[in-house]
């Protein structure tokens, strides 16, 4: 006899076999897909054999071997479609206040939905307009240097590029792009800024961007050639024809080789320009480093497999090749990643360093997606909420009608099905309306943000459409769930009899919960909007350690200074004016390597080169020493160094006494300075960070010039007005890019005012919501309760203690949903999101309560004017009645 | 009469059971297909198609004996019936007609 086996193929796969087949088909048809799967668990394993059953349990549910009864069911439902369409039309227009509220919050919500899928469809967009785009890949870089993780970047080297192509194997096309090449083009005297990347003539073979005019193999092939598109190649030469012609751009001549198509919008790499890489490379041959390996700051590279690659190959390759460069290196290791196209733009954060603006194009981490998905979940989960509650608190007035239903033979399925019916034609009611609402908030959500315009458009597509409808239809799915539960169950005897109304009633504890749980996430919303503004407001006025105000930081870009500061110098306005390499305070940074007596003990310390009228005019206090002593005209004279407390903590520095550590002398990278000036510390990075050593070095024109300005002036309009005219006389072709210190510091928290936006939009509808249903349901209380109010005021009973009777119960749950909300949010910041910021301030019993007391107010408007009017009422009118 | 119509497949699974006379169960079927035509047969086909061919009354079935194997579960044993008998005979004849139109001289020349 046969041993014993163990496997058996999955119950569950099994019993759906069961449930959908024919009964007399059945019994052989798992018999033959149970002897398959044996011979299966012997050819290939258990696992596998488990998959194909499931898989064929699901192959075999056919027109044939499908129960007719679960066909009838479906036939039978398409005729009643009819009659569940009129009977929900007319229960719509008979409860018209309840259909409004429904049709209302269910619209409002979903129009957050139909944003959220927008802006998911776009991102999803991205770069798929590529046909390889399904195997390209990006190489990331993860940089480690001094045993320290410095994290994952977009970036790499061109050197990496050159290796793949030499000794990978199974690589179809490398791409290297070299990222910062930006420049005014000019053409006659038509002069325009342009933007752009060094390019090899594999881009073209790896991407799909379509080449108007030119050979796409040649054209980035020679020194000195460069592509247009087709709106930059316009502007440039007007309708002439560019192809062949030269172009100088900033001091070099380039020939135009190429005309291409736009780059698309959706696209991570944009650009108006792609100038030959062999170029560069003519530019930079006797940089050394211009092709070293850990030089991965500006290039990256992309890669086409072949159709066959197998990608563990290329990534072992890709180890070992990397393994071989680290070798040479002292501090640094490289570890090469493959970044597959589609998740550059909604996938993990990478780092890029300074001065590559947009390089990485628009990136979204998939976490906020998530985040907002939630949010926006849980605001439709409300209003579904509001449909489940009006629809059994209204029960007993449609009881009678399924009672009948199910009386004159219609099954639990079938009521189930009404109820889904109905409550889908009420979301696809609400979708036309939200779509309005998405038509209006559309400009609104794009305009919100800079980075919002670049990175999506939210114009409708066909699929858009589809998945709206399919949206729309699920919503309706989880509103009517419970409702369609609840009056499958009503029991055709009951319903007749006058005992019903009574047993209606015993769902009270679910709809309590429900409006406990809308009132929960209401409250948590609006008291985590409360918070994050106070906390927002802080860090935008939080004490620095320098002055901002008034002061208006110019970008001087490529030109001198010293024009402007001559003009600025002579505006009566004008109290004073320094450079400054970099505006510190916004996320700015600069950095060198710090060195003190120990050759062995370096440091990364951030920098500034600031002048000698800089200090002043933020109010830095210097706690010993001065201000700069020495003007060195270039950056090789520089000598002195003014640094902050934490410098002399780091390196212990005269015993991190200020007085004492004058005088010393540290090397900054490579370079031997005395440092002059102690600074108290003060915040160079933003405020979520914790300050670290900094030292500014004196300003030189070598460096690039920040003017800071600072203005006293009562026409402020005017005053800036007179600085860009100065601006157009120095530079004509770039735009005058300048900005108030204290608006800098605004936009570099930009985020968290966006998610305080966001939140806050979230919580208004949340409370909208939430109130429309209490009001529905306080209506129908009272109207269900009128006639014991009546009987009440004829006992005597007061209008204060009816409305106490009446709202007692409401109170309750809201003070329930306080309960669990104040410190559900108090402890959320607390724990989760204010460990983040240092020099956060403790949340306040203000703010939190500030919510909850909006809320309460607005309930007791609701409950307040419902009751009262309840209470008021005439009980001989109320009683007549009967 | 639209059901004395045989598709390719329906005929060549209405073969496998004339064949396998008294073990044609859609397993074997399958199987026994699987190794003369040197294509891979699916199961779910050949179930399909046996059970298309009851519908159009060329094969009659019934459950077999109950055994250990298969879970426990029957086999259904496939047979020809006298419709279906006739609908092979006739397939065979309306091909062997045809065959016999084709002149040898130009077949050879093909």
């Amino acid at each position: 006899m046969k041993e014993q086996r163990p496997h058996h193929p999955p119950s569950w796969a099994q019993r759906f076999i069961a449930w959908y087949c024919k009964p007399g088909l059945a019994e052989d048809l798992m018999g033959d897909l149970h002897e398959c799967f044996e011979r299966n668990v012997r050819s290939t394993g258990p696992r596998r054999a488990k998959l194909i059953y499931i898989i064929d349990a699901f192959k075999f549910f056919r027109s044939y071997t499908v129960r007719r009864s679960i066909f009838v069911h479906l036939f039978m439902n398409r005729v009643m479609i009819g009659s569940y369409v009129k009977t929900s039309g007319r229960n719509i227009m008979r409860n018209k206040l309840f259909s409004f509220i429904n049709i209302l919050g269910l619209a409002i919500s979903m129009s957050v939905g139909l944003l959220l899928i927008a802006f998911v469809l776009d991102l999803r967009s991205y770069d798929r307009f590529h046909k390889n785009g399904e195997r390209i890949y990006r190489i990331t870089n993860i940089l480690t240097s001094n045993n320290e993780q410095n994290g994952k970047f977009a970036t790499t080297s061109i050197r990496t590029g050159r290796l793949i192509r030499e000794k990978v194997t199974g690589i179809e096309e490398v791409a290297i792009m070299r990222n910062d090449f930006s420049g005014d083009a000019q053409v006659g005297d038509n002069i325009l800024p342009i933007r752009g990347f060094w390019a090899e003539p594999s881009l073209f073979r790896i991407f799909t961007f379509p080449m108007l005019e030119g050979n796409p193999e040649t054209a980035l092939k020679d020194p000195y050639s460069v592509v247009l598109t087709e709106t930059a190649a316009r502007k440039l030469f007007g309708h002439q024809a560019a192809l062949g012609k030269a172009i100088r751009i900033d001091t070099v001549v380039y020939q135009v080789t190429g005309i291409m198509k736009d780059v698309p919008f959706f696209s991570h790499i944009s650009f108006e320009a792609l100038i030959s890489l062999s170029t560069a490379e003519q530019l930079h041959k006797a940089d050394k480093r211009f092709t070293a390996w850990t030089n991965m700051w500006s290039s990256s590279v992309y890669l086409l497999p072949s159709e066959d690659a197998d990608m563990a190959a290329i990534r072992a390759q890709l180890n070992a090749l990397a393994r071989e460069e680290n070798l040479a290196e002292e501090n640094t290791r490289i570890q090469l990643e493959l970044l597959p196209l589609y998740n550059i733009v909604v996938g993990e954060s990478l780092r890029q360093s300074e001065g590559g603006p947009g390089f990485t194009g628009p990136h979204m981490p998939p976490v906020v997606l998530w985040i907002l998905g939630g949010l926006a979940f849980v605001v439709i989960l409300s209003a579904c909420f509001n449909y489940t509650n009006l629809s059994i608190a209204r029960a007993m007035r449609r009881v009678k009608e399924i009672g009948l239903r199910k009386a004159i033979g219609a099954g639990k399925s079938e009521v189930r099905l009404q109820f889904l019916a109905e409550a889908v034609m009420i979301s696809l009611a609400s979708l036309l309306l939200s779509f309005f609402l998405f038509l209006v908030l559309r400009p609104l959500l794009i305009n919100m943000a800079p980075e919002m315009q670049r990175t999506v458009k939210l114009d409708l597509t066909p699929a858009m459409v589809v998945v709206f409808i399919v949206f729309s239809v699920g919503v309706g799915v989880i509103a009517g769930f419970m409702p369609a539960i609840f009056f499958s169950k009503v029991n055709p005897i009951h319903a007749f009899g006058s005992a019903s109304s009574v047993k209606m009633f015993k769902h009270l504890t679910l709809r309590r919960a429900l409006v406990v749980v809308q009132y929960t996430v209401t409250l948590i919303f609006i008291t985590t909007t409360a918070v994050g503004y106070v906390q927002y407001r802080h860090i935008l006025a939080f004490d620095l350690g320098f002055s901002t105000a008034n002061i208006l930081n110019i970008n001087m870009l490529d030109n001198t200074p010293d024009v402007l500061i001559r003009e600025l110098r002579e505006m009566p306005e004008v109290t004073g004016v320094s450079r400054s390499l970099i505006t510190t305070g916004v996320g700015n940074a600069w950095g060198g390597v710090m060195k003190y007596k120990d050759s062995r003990d370096s440091a990364l310390v951030m920098t500034n080169h600031v002048d000698e009228n800089y200090l002043p005019l933020h109010d830095y206090k210097l706690l010993a020493g001065g201000n700069f002593i020495a003007r060195p005209a270039s950056a090789e004279a520089v000598s002195e160094v003014i640094v902050n407390e934490q410098v002399l903590k780091r390196f212990h520095i005269g015993a991190n006494n200020p007085r004492k550590a004058i005088g010393e002398q540290i090397t900054l990278n490579g370079r031997k300075l005395t440092i002059v000036g102690v600074m108290q510390d003060f915040h160079y990075g933003k405020v979520e960070h914790l300050i670290g050593p900094v030292a500014f070095t004196f300003w030189t024109p070598e460096d690039r010039a920040i003017i800071s300005a600072k203005i006293q002036s009562a026409n402020m309009p005017a005053t800036l007005d007179r600085i860009a005219a100065a601006w157009k006389e120095i530079d004509p072709v770039h735009p005058f890019t300048a900005e108030f210190y204290d608006e800098a510091i605004e936009d570099a928290y930009s985020e968290f005012s966006t998610m305080i936006k966001i939140i806050g939009f979230l919580s208004f509808l949340a409370i909208s919501i939430a109130s429309m249903g209490l009001f529905g349901m306080v209506v129908f209380t009272t109207e269900t309760r009128i006639k014991e109010i009546g009987i009440r005021k004829v006992m005597g009973a007061s209008v204060g203690n009816l409305i106490y009777l009446l709202s007692r119960g409401f109170l309750l749950l809201l003070s329930v949903s306080a309960l669990i909300a104040l410190p559900a949010t108090y402890f959320f910041f607390k724990t989760v999101v204010l460990p983040n910021f240092p020099y956060h301030t403790p949340v306040q019993i203000t703010e939190l309560s500030a919510g909850l007391l909006l809320v309460l107010l607005i309930a007791f408007v609701m409950i307040g004017s419902q009751t009262l009017k309840a209470a008021r009422s005439n009980p001989v009118v109320v009683l007549r009645r009967e | 009469m639209k059901g004395t119509n045989l598709g390719e497949f329906e005929e060549l699974v209405l073969l496998t059971v004339a064949a396998l006379v008294n073990e044609a169960y859609s397993v074997a079927v399958c199987d026994e297909l699987s190794n003369h035509t040197g294509r891979s047969v699916k199961l779910g086909v050949v179930h399909a198609v046996l059970n298309r061919l009851e519908e159009k009354g060329l094969v009659k079935s019934e459950l077999g004996e109950a055994t250990k194997a298969r879970g426990g579960k029957r086999k259904r044993f496939y047979q020809l019936t006298t419709q279906g008998k006739a609908a092979l005979i006739n397939a065979r004849s309306m091909r062997e007609q045809l065959w016999a139109r084709i002149p040898l001289l130009a077949w050879e020349k093909m």
